[in-house]
């Protein structure tokens, strides 16, 4: 009846996730009484659940994105102590197999459920808005994009509580992940929530090459696009390219495990190499769909901030381009080490470094953004220059690890750790801090506290640095990676100095949820009346702060590059405001709970095919495919906002614009 | 140079001398002395050429690589504070965003360092394929079982068999054929150089060879289950007389590895101590790479009072 699932699934024996699950249950059951108590449901769910706005769900995938950041950050900070105490002849705290599943899903967590998210969830807030758009080509399939990634998040946490997790890394190479070598449900956990949100994924690829294909405000011809959009471009097309691979991998991989299967498996004609092959295939690309989005934020922070249109802006759409084409074709680089002969290994050397030419000239571009203009070190910008610093770095020990020989000494070591995280670190997260501080304003109308800001830079930054250089030392000393307990006592000093690495980490982070707290706080003082805090240069910053529903109440027109700066020139020199228009009524999509009872029947689906429950996964597609059926019979699917209501918001935003070209003016006589 | 892989005894004795190089000696110096600094046991402290090469290769490309990072970051640095918003000195250009010449110089240095690593690359790949052979002199062969935790070292040619010990000649080179009896593993002597996939169903082969007698220690790089933490073996590179010394010795004493043995010796265990076995089946080797013998089992099946969990395999200390 119940498959594989019984009571003794619980792990009663073990305290740690034992405690973690009753805390956890406790702190979400606390939270629903009090959203009963204080009678939000109907706001949650007429707002934010069945909400199709891009805004929303933007900053929704950013919620889920800093949850499970906050998890996967947890699993760090057990997996470096763990390692810290756990030296010459101690086993520390943590069992072997519980350590196992600690970094596997530390991996898994990091890459899937917080940076996707939140990368995706920056590409949904940003995009439409740089675009001078309504909404993004399919706004309901929007939703459903984000509840399947929710779906594969709780799935991953659930495996918490109910069973295990997979024990074998981030990407489960066969024949470890096989069924005779992992008879549990924790890799069972692992394919279902990848595969769940990898779907989610997919459809948020497909709809974000729609949105810019397809919905582009007049004016905004290709080359008018900002570099954010143009990387979101990018990385959306590798989506598209790449995740059905993922999903085809794990599906083989899920056949091997259920029914004994052979693809991946060592004997009866499986070849595991082709796992390896075909999971890195994803895998590289999946580095760029995260870093290029993470390309475009630092180059609307460095333009904005330097007060200068972008260096060499063709240059950089032709470097994403590249970026993107190349990445595809670099996967070997991954497994040298498995002795595909020096012309292969030649060939994708070769490849991987010539990926660095790209990146190469973005980074000369930024700091040739900065050249002649008026700097301004705000926190974004703070981030923005730790990128380079770390990145570059990064940058060049990813080289190293593309240069065979080199990596036969450091491959699967501390060193390639160190490495990963120096980009992903660098590259990603400082990305997603920069982007957070940068267009929270745009989100919320109001900006984030300052100092906190800078508090929480400064700490990451140094913490960044001291967790990790002592791991490329213990690379270089011979340690490889994923050890549960470190026979060589030598070791111990530099484990120990990435531990207090790990507490600067920590007070960084802290340092962001004061930021936050204290911004809400005072957040009448740090008001954006003006919706335009940083003198920005796109067309996000010509809506009021918070943006309205329906972004724009006219569609701009666009008369270059840099749409808003443009229209901000023009004002500020004729002294006034564009004519103001004719208003007319407005079609918005309406909203749909399509997405959330797809993902709730997606999660049943997935938890009954991981215990093996036959008659609940048949049960749980065919309830989350009926949901569909049901939205496509939907004969409403817009909703019309009076050209009143568009002309009362309007007004208001032109009155502040008016107010700000005054300000604007006064500082002018005031200097002239 | 050749690329060919014909005819290659000098390439390795002839680069030993050059010990000049200031810079790359500073560079290494400074790498191996952050690399905590003592007990010699980190890839710099090769004892043989083919580690020795590798560990120049890290170090060329990183000088190579250094020679633009540098710059590169400074001149961040200085750009972000020589146009800071309070320095009404400097030119305020607030329209320049386009300079045909600046694009031909950020286009051309990446290009042209990628050019030069693809270079070393390219070289480096063919020169150090593990699978090649490193001289003239006929090796010493061993194969090498990765087993779930621990390694099979097979001496074909002495007839004899060790688990977690590995004992080789020095001066000698040592042809390792290398592959799996359950899941993948990565063998790998940090001071001697190169590592390599031990695979099932699969044979990989490695060529290393120790220049002096020295102690060091050898373990598996790739994740491999519960017991891996402690895949880690001895090795000891010893003088060709002690070499043969020793392996009369093994062959003195010691249970023999026969199908019975081995089948022990295939299911999981962790943090094993070294075993010498006096005598082995000489088609052994074969026949776990072929998969004659049945991959190694797994850990138990998952039992009812620990549903969908694995269960600690038996044998742990």
């Amino acid at each position: 009846m119940f498959g594989k699932l019984s009571w003794s699934a619980i792990p009663f024996d073990q305290p740690i996730p034992l405690i973690t699950s009753i805390i956890l249950i406790l702190v979400i059951a606390g939270t629903l009484g009090l959203i009963t108590w204080k009678r939000w449901w109907p706001y949650l769910w007429n707002e934010w659940i069945t909400s199709v706005d891009h805004k929303r769900i933007g900053i929704m995938y950013g919620l889920l994105g800093v949850v499970m950041l906050i998890r996967g950050f947890a699993d760090a900070i057990m997996m470096r102590t763990q390692q810290a105490v756990a030296v010459g002849g101690s086993q520390g705290y943590l069992e072997p197999e519980h350590y196992n599943q600690i970094f596997s899903a530390h991996g898994t967590i990091m890459i899937f459920f917080a940076a996707m998210p939140l990368v995706i969830g920056f590409m949904n807030f940003v995009v439409p808005l740089q675009l001078g758009v309504r909404d993004v080509a399919f706004p309901t399939m929007n939703s459903v994009s984000f509840w399947l990634t929710a779906s594969g998040a709780l799935l991953v946490n659930l495996s918490l509580f109910i069973g295990e997790f997979a024990r074998t890394g981030w990407l489960p190479y066969p024949p470890l992940s096989e069924g005779s070598y992992s008879p549990g449900v924790g890799v069972d956990y692992y394919l279902w929530a990848v595969q769940i949100s990898g779907i989610g994924t997919l459809m948020t690829g497909i709809n974000f090459v729609t949105t810019v294909l397809k919905m582009r405000c007049p004016g905004m011809s290709y080359l008018r696009m900002p570099m954010f959009t143009w990387t979101a471009l990018a990385s959306s097309l590798l989506i598209v390219a790449v995740f059905p691979i993922l999903t085809a991998t794990l599906a083989m991989l899920s056949l091997d495990r259920v029914f004994g299967w052979h693809f991946f498996t060592a004997d009866a004609g499986g070849n595991p190499m082709m796992f390896m092959n075909l999971i890195w295939a994803w895998g590289h690309p999946e580095v760029y769909i995260l870093v290029l989005p993470a390309f475009g934020i630092f180059s609307e922070i460095f333009s904005t901030f330097s007060g200068k249109p972008l260096f060499g802006y063709r240059s950089m759409v032709a470097a994403t381009l590249f970026i993107c084409i190349v990445a595809m074709m670099t996967w070997l680089h991954h497994f040298f080490t498995m002795g595909s002969g020096p012309a292969v290994n030649t060939a994708f050397g070769i490849s991987t470094s010539v990926i660095a030419v790209g990146t190469g000239v973005k980074i000369y571009n930024w700091i040739f953004t900065m050249y002649g203009g008026r700097v301004r070190m705000t926190v974004p910008m703070l981030w923005s220059m730790g990128f380079i610093f770390t990145f570059v770095i990064g940058g060049m020990t990813g080289v190293l690890l593309a240069v065979p020989p080199a990596d036969f000494l450091v491959h699967n070591s501390m060193f390639l750790v160190a490495h990963f995280h120096n980009v992903i670190v660098g590259g990603v997260v400082f990305a997603l801090f920069a982007g957070l501080d940068y267009w929270f304003p745009k989100a919320f109308g109001f900006r984030l506290h300052e100092g906190w800001g800078k508090a929480s830079f400064w700490f990451a930054f140094v913490g960044f640095w001291v967790t990790f250089t002592p791991l490329y030392i213990l690379g270089l000393e011979g340690m490889t990676r994923r050890l549960q307990h470190v026979n060589i006592e030598e070791w111990r000093p530099m484990l120990q100095l990435s531990v207090v690495g790990v507490g600067l980490l920590v007070v960084g982070a802290a340092c962001q949820v004061i930021m936050l707290v204290v911004s809400i706080v005072q957040r009448d003082k740090l008001r954006d009346v003006s919706g335009d805090p940083w003198d920005g240069r796109s067309l996000e910053w010509a809506t009021p702060s918070p943006a309205p529903f329906f972004n724009f109440a006219i569609m701009p027109n666009v008369e270059g590059e840099e749409a808003y700066w443009g229209i901000k020139v023009k004002a500020i020199e004729s002294q006034r405001l564009s004519e103001e228009p004719e208003y007319h009524d407005i079609e918005m999509p309406v909203n749909s709970p399509v997405g959330f009872f797809t993902a709730a029947f997606a999660s049943i689906t997935g938890f009954a095919l991981i215990w093996q429950i036959w008659w609940l996964a048949g049960l749980g597609f065919a309830a989350a495919i009926a949901g569909f059926v049901v939205f496509a019979w939907r004969d409403v699917h817009e909703f019309h906002v009076p050209a009143e209501e568009v002309a009362r918001v309007e007004r208001a935003r032109r009155a502040s614009r008016e107010a700000l070209l005054e300000q604007i003016a006064a500082a002018q006589g005031a200097t002239a | 140079m050749t690329v060919e892989t014909g005819g290659v005894t000098a390439t390795f004795s002839t680069r030993e001398g050059d010990g000049g190089r200031p810079v790359r000696m500073a560079l290494a110096a400074a790498l191996a002395l952050a690399a905590a600094g003592c007990s010699g046991r980190s890839i710099f402290d090769s004892v043989g050429p083919v580690g020795r090469d590798d560990s120049r290769i890290l170090i060329d490309a990183t000088l190579i690589m250094l020679a633009i990072v540098v710059p590169t970051i400074l001149l961040a640095f200085w750009m972000a504070w020589r146009y800071r918003a309070s320095n009404t000195k400097a030119e305020y250009l607030p329209y320049w965003s386009y300079s045909g010449r600046i694009e031909a110089v950020v286009w051309s240095i990446p290009i042209l360092t990628i050019m030069f690593i693809g270079g070393v690359i390219w070289i480096g790949s063919y020169r150090l394929d593990p699978f090649r052979p490193l001289s003239k002199t006929p090796p010493l062969e061993v194969q090498v079982v990765s087993l779930d935790w621990k390694w099979l070292f097979i001496y074909p040619q002495q007839g004899v068999a060790t688990v977690n010990q590995l004992v080789v000649p020095a001066g000698r080179p040592v042809h390792f054929s290398i592959t799996s009896a359950s899941v993948f593993n990565t063998f790998f002597v940090p001071r001697l150089g190169s590592m390599i996939y031990a695979m099932p169903g699969m044979v990989s082969q490695l060529h290393l060879q120790a220049d002096r007698p020295a102690t060091m220690w050898g373990t598996s790089a790739m994740f491999s289950g519960d017991g891996f933490s402690d895949m880690q073996f001895q090795v000891r590179s010893v003088a060709d007389a002690d070499f043969a010394a020793w392996a009369a010795g093994a062959r003195g004493g010691g249970p023999v590895l026969d199908s019975a043995a081995y089948a022990q010796l295939a299911k999981q265990s962790h943090n094993v101590p070294p075993i010498s076995f006096r005598a082995v089946d000489p088609k052994l080797f074969d026949a776990v790479a072929t998969q004659k013998i049945p991959p190694a089992p797994g850990p138990e099946p998952e039992n009812a009072s620990h549903a969908g969990r694995e269960v600690t395999p038996a044998g742990r200390h």
